[in-house]
């Protein structure tokens, strides 16, 4: 399985938008895991004499209305946002598949039981629930964001790997394995897994980029992340009032959602050409 | 006389297609009452077109699908009464050779992991000896050990061919059902795995149960042959007896169907005209009757269901079996 | 009376991954006339499909025709016509039908509206007058009840009725040359038997020429004037059919009889042509089948044969037929 991973990888590096959207992933990632330490204090003493400052020689991206690094609080906020969403994507991933493989394989009334309960959640919009939540739950501790975030996402993937999974069940080589006497869990686990991993990875990429919209709107709104915990979204929250006479408080932030949903989007478009057989 | 390894008692599958959004409700007849007995050893080659139902035999009797009536028993055993257990172990005797090497080979596993599947699931071997297991078995089916490191698309198509049946070899069987071994094969593959299937069965004493469309290609291993038409069995013979003096029309329409290399061949050509019956709607009588140009074809023939019979040493479905112009040859 | 096509020095050319090219199709000469039927024989990757669409100008991208390939109908070298001349050719002077009809057609249109369409591609009608032409074609093409028939969608037909349309639609522009590429290989048997009844007997009517394009020597010996055997992109044999399977000249066209399984004369065990067919990218030197010959001489593996003539229309490329001076 690991094998064929790589091998999808490294077709969609001979995309141009993959070889772009991956890197730019890996130098935000490297960014948020290894330079806080090198950058100024995102949490520096306020000075709100000092006010937001533009861009400079001292700070890249300017200072915020409380006289903070921008850049030290992009990046900072980088590490959050990127964190939360591949946390929630892997949770989402996991029960999408666990669902999905189970109603997939089983087939008969479990199928129909569990694939009628992903209907009735997916008819509530995702949006709403959250919101509710942590109208709520005020000052959510960021585990618990995460855990919502992946409960309320793994719908879709369940359908597309059950949908995976009866299509493998008729393939020749399943019922080979069968015809040699293997029992449920070694059908899914080296037959049905390993196949159906790839268009499930995709929809995992291209839920990243979905999450991290979602925790910046949150955010924004001021029910995701809370301060003083730096996120994008509570940094273009902070900026609206200064959107006229400082512009850069926002900007930043704001193209740094951007890029990082550009960049995941763009991996993902590539790792779905890459799947294509016909373009092998 | 020893008991046959092989007992196939009116085997019978239908199932349902259609409903709610998919269609007219119906039911596909697939299988109408199929029986017949295999020996050790022997092959009895299952020709028909496509929608005769002999792929539908080969997995039901292996309990890939389950049957809707009827009864197979393999060795003495009741294949399909046969609890959990005692159904692994059956699976370790009875095996299954495909038709479409891209697509018998799961895409992710090496070739030689593949063929190790069977010995890892029934624990055959201790996990130290199955490489040199698999390297032995390569080697039988005429393949490099070598490219026991190799994926599916790396191997040409009688090559994975090869896989399927060393993946099948595994565990010891004394049964095979090849269901259309060499029909996606190029003609000199085809020949080497012909070949290689005649030794297999020499070598390791193994019983066939070959299924084809080809009669040519079964001729070349079947000791018997069993012709499948809409579901049901119409002739069953010995290979030379079904191929030289076929007892039924559709046996000789078929016959004279199969493209022979040899302009010189002046074998009389039959051209069928019409359609075969839809198999979810079976007609009262011979279901070969809409086709059929027998010359003594008559209403019988269209209201009357003809039994599989005995005639001389063969069984026929027909009602005019005795009588009529039927071979082929001039 | 070799006058409908002639082909000589074809070559389809393909960019090769590390730069240059391959050639898959690799100097392929043909020639058919009016009312005749050619064989034209050979394994996968032997690249007698890439022949075919290269008649109709439809050769896949990146490949393209090699300059110095020469294709004449009737007197026009198709070489030398611009995308609108190819488009007026194809359907009207040459008709093609694939293997797979349930891909050839399209699965949203009724078999009927489709071969409407072909009809109204190639003449000027009125839309009752190209119906009735499209009934018409469907009935030539021995569907039963054509009029009931022509609402039926793909999915509704069995594969031999699928086919059945396709050689309607192929006739629609009443084509000189018809190609019939693969065109019985996914069908049952006693269907292709049909259906190869049926190109016979339309052939004979519209005095067509018709290419037949197969992997199956059976075919090619029930209804075929002459057989070109292809192999490694090159006809390495060609002969009217009765010559060719009295007396096959090159080893490959040999081999391929030995492996044939047969339903005539008795049961032996089929010859084994070693090794595999090579792939465009590392065509053999000397004579391309050397590597597999089991009657190669010393100097196949270095030279490359020529085509000689072993009788009177028969040719093979192989030393062993150079006669010695």
């Amino acid at each position: 399985m690991i094998g064929s991973l790589r091998d999808l990888f490294r077709r969609a590096w001979r995309h141009p938008s993959g070889r772009w959207g991956a890197l730019a992933l890996l130098v935000m990632a490297l960014l948020a895991a290894a330079a806080p330490p090198l950058l100024q204090d995102p949490a520096a003493m306020p000075d709100v004499v000092a006010g937001a400052t533009p861009p400079s020689a001292g700070h890249l991206f300017g200072t915020d209305q409380l006289n903070r690094d921008i850049l030290a609080r992009v990046v900072s906020g980088g590490r959050i946002s990127l964190s939360v969403a591949g946390l929630a994507v892997l949770v989402s991933l996991t029960l999408g598949c666990a669902v999905g493989l189970v109603a997939g394989y089983a087939g008969g009334w479990v199928d129909g039981a569990l694939m009628r309960m992903v209907d009735a959640a997916l008819a509530i919009p995702r949006l709403f629930v959250l919101l509710l939540l942590l109208v709520v739950w005020e000052r959510i501790p960021l585990w618990a964001l995460i855990v919502v975030l992946g409960t309320t996402g793994w719908f879709a993937t369940s359908r597309l790997v059950r949908g995976e999974v009866l299509r493998l069940r008729g393939e020749p080589f399943v019922v080979a394995a069968t015809g040699l006497g293997a029992g449920a869990w070694r059908t899914i686990a080296r037959h049905l897994l390993p196949n159906a991993a790839g268009p499930v990875l995709v929809a995992a990429t291209l839920g990243v980029g979905d999450v991290i919209l979602l925790e910046a709107g949150l955010s924004f709104l001021g029910l995701g992340i809370q301060p003083p915990t730096p996120s994008w979204g509570g940094m273009v929250l902070d900026a609206r009032p200064f959107l006229v006479s400082a512009p850069w408080t926002a900007l930043f932030p704001g193209a740094a959602i951007v890029a990082t949903v550009l960049a995941v989007n763009l991996l993902g478009d590539a790792l779905q050409a890459a799947l294509d057989p016909r373009s092998a | 006389m020893t008991a046959p390894l092989l007992e196939v008692r009116d085997l019978v599958k239908r199932y349902a297609t259609g409903g709610l959004a998919r269609g007219p409700r119906a039911v596909v007849h697939a299988v109408n009452g199929v029986s017949f007995d295999l020996a050790a050893g022997e092959t009895l080659g299952l020709v028909g077109e496509s929608g005769s139902g002999k792929s539908t035999v080969g997995r039901t009797i292996l309990r890939l699908t389950p049957a809707t009536a009827g009864a197979v028993r393999f060795d003495g055993v009741d294949v399909f009464a046969a609890g959990a257990a005692e159904l692994r172990g059956l699976r370790r005797r009875m095996q299954l050779v495909f038709q479409d090497p891209y697509s018998s080979l799961n895409p992710r596993m090496t070739a030689g992991a593949a063929v190790a599947e069977g010995l890892e699931i029934h624990r055959l071997l201790p996990r130290q000896e199955i490489p040199a297991r698999v390297a032995g078995l390569f080697e039988e089916v005429g393949l490099e050990p070598a490219h026991t490191a190799r994926y599916p698309h790396e191997l040409s198509g009688g090559q994975r061919q090869r896989v399927g049946i060393a993946r099948a070899l595994a565990v010891g069987p004394a049964f095979l059902v090849c269901d259309e071994p060499v029909s996606a094969l190029d003609v000199s593959v085809q020949a080497q795995v012909l070949n290689l299937l005649g030794e297999l069965q020499r070598r390791r004493r193994l019983a066939f149960l070959f299924i084809a469309h080809d009669l040519a290609v079964v001729r070349q291993l079947a000791h018997r042959v069993a012709v499948m038409y809409f579901g049901r069995i119409v002739e069953l013979g010995t290979t030379e007896q079904v191929v030289h003096r076929p007892l039924h029309p559709y046996t000789a329409a078929l016959l004279s169907a199969v493209p022979e290399p040899d302009p010189a061949s002046r074998r009389r050509r039959i051209v069928l005209s019409g359609e075969p019956p839809r198999p979810t709607a079976p007609p009262p009588g011979c279901p070969f009757a809409s086709r059929c140009f027998h010359p003594k074809k008559d209403e019988r023939c269209r209201t009357e269901l003809p039994a599989l019979r005995g005639l001389g040493d063969a069984l026929v479905a027909c009602h005019h079996a005795e009588t009529g112009p039927l071979t082929p040859d001039p | 009376m070799n006058d409908l096509l002639q082909v000589r020095g074809l070559r389809i050319a393909f960019p090769a991954p590390g730069g240059g090219s391959v050639y898959p199709v690799d100097g392929v000469d043909l020639e058919l006339g009016r009312g005749e039927t050619l064989a034209l024989v050979g394994e996968s990757g032997c690249g007698k499909s890439l022949t075919a669409l290269a008649l109709l100008g439809l050769v896949p991208a990146p490949g393209r025709i090699a300059e110095g390939s020469r294709i004449v109908l009737e007197g026009t070298d198709l070489r030398e016509l611009g995308p609108e001349g190819l488009r007026r050719i194809r359907g009207r002077r040459i008709g093609i039908v694939f293997q797979d009809a349930m891909t050839s057609l399209n699965p949203v249109l009724s078999a009927g509206a489709q071969v409407r369409e072909a009809v109204a591609a190639h003449r000027i009608l009125s839309a009752r007058e190209a119906k009735a032409r499209a009934i018409e074609l469907l009935g030539e093409a021995e569907i039963p009840d054509p009029a009931a028939r022509y609402d039926s969608f793909p999915h509704e037909l069995s594969g031999g009725l699928r086919q059945r349309v396709m050689i309607a639609i192929a006739l629609a522009g009443e084509p000189d040359l018809l190609i019939a590429d693969e065109a019985t290989t996914a069908l049952d048997v006693t269907v292709q038997a049909q259906i190869l009844e049926l190109l016979d007997h339309l052939r004979a009517t519209r005095g067509m020429g018709v290419l037949l394009i197969t992997h199956d020597l059976g075919i090619a010996a029930g209804r075929a004037d002459r057989v070109a055997v292809m192999y490694a992109g090159q006809i390495v044999e060609e002969a009217p059919t009765a010559r060719l399977f009295e007396a096959p000249a090159h080893p490959y066209t040999r081999a391929l009889f030995r492996a044939i399984p047969r339903l005539d004369g008795a049961v032996e065990r089929l010859a084994n042509i070693p090794g595999g067919v090579p792939s465009a990218a590392a065509w053999p030197g000397g004579c391309r089948f050397h590597p597999r010959c089991t009657e190669a001489l010393a100097r196949c593996a270095a030279d490359v044969p020529p085509v000689a003539d072993v009788a009177a229309d028969h040719a093979a490329r192989c030393w062993l037929a150079v006669k010695q001076p």
